[in-house]
């Protein structure tokens, strides 16, 4: 501490160090907060179903999608990333996940939302099996700190079915 | 900055830079503000390097007391005598 640079430096270093410190903390801080997201997906309307060329089934839904995820932003949370996947099972594979829907939001004031929406992705299976196929709607979400661990959750809503035929 | 000053300075820097780390931490986990707390937390930086990174005057006021030169006098350098050596045309090699 003897001269202007290494009294400087010192500063510096240590500063940061708390900052770490503070950082850290401020990540921990976030297990404190449990969130209970609500959310409600309506499957309005079939709008087509069909077998493509190559032998692949593939749906267009209109969807009406609500949540409320207020609950899972703290004062620790840059934005959330939220993805409804159709989940269901065939044959070849156990889950199949399928992104019909997703969306960013970048604060509190937009995490209670209600969206009618058809999807925004091809809900496409691989193959053909999906008439009369029970399948869950699951919202998926990403919460991205500011600084720290990144969680992840869902909640899973059953009771969807495709029908016999095609349309 | 004599001893005293640069044990009080280092003192200084770690407390304040600490005590407004926990302020800070405090003022934004109650407004649930990330930016107040890094908002408060550089307002303290910048305090605390103000406060302890110049040479202020308080820091000087235990100077360094040094022996009288007495002992110096008594006893004198002794002159140091200078043998020079001529560069020759044997010594260059």
């Amino acid at each position: 501490m003897h001269s202007f640079g290494y009294r400087a430096n010192a500063l510096l270093t240590f500063s940061i160090t708390i900052l770490a410190i503070m950082c850290t903390m401020g990540s921990l801080s976030d297990n404190f907060n449990s969130p209970t997201p609500t959310s409600q997906v309506q499957v309005l309307n079939i709008n087509w179903f069909q077998r493509q060329p190559n032998g692949n089934d593939e749906v267009s839904l209109t969807l009406n999608v609500s949540a409320n995820l207020q609950s899972m932003f703290t004062w620790n949370t840059k934005q959330d990333f939220v993805f409804l996947a159709a989940e269901y099972e065939t044959p070849l594979n156990n889950l199949n996940q399928v992104s019909l829907w997703d969306g960013i939001i970048p604060s509190k004031e937009h995490a209670k939302f209600w969206i009618h929406t058809t999807n925004k992705y091809r809900f496409t299976d691989q193959g053909h099996n999906l008439r009369g196929k029970d399948f869950n709607l699951t919202l998926h979400w990403h919460v991205m700190p500011k600084t720290g661990k990144m969680f992840e959750d869902k909640i899973v809503m059953t009771g969807y079915r495709l029908p016999q035929e095609y349309r | 900055m004599d001893w005293q000053g640069q044990k009080l300075c280092e003192q200084l820097m770690m407390i304040m830079l600490i005590g407004f780390s926990i302020v800070g931490f405090i003022a934004g986990y109650s407004t649930g503000s990330y930016q107040m707390m890094l908002f408060v937390y550089a307002t303290g930086v910048v305090i605390s390097s103000l406060i302890s990174v110049p040479n202020w005057g308080f820091y000087n006021r235990h100077p360094l007391k040094w022996l009288d030169p007495i002992e110096f006098e008594k006893n004198p350098k002794p002159e140091i005598l200078v043998s020079k050596k001529k560069i020759t045309k044997s010594n260059r090699k």
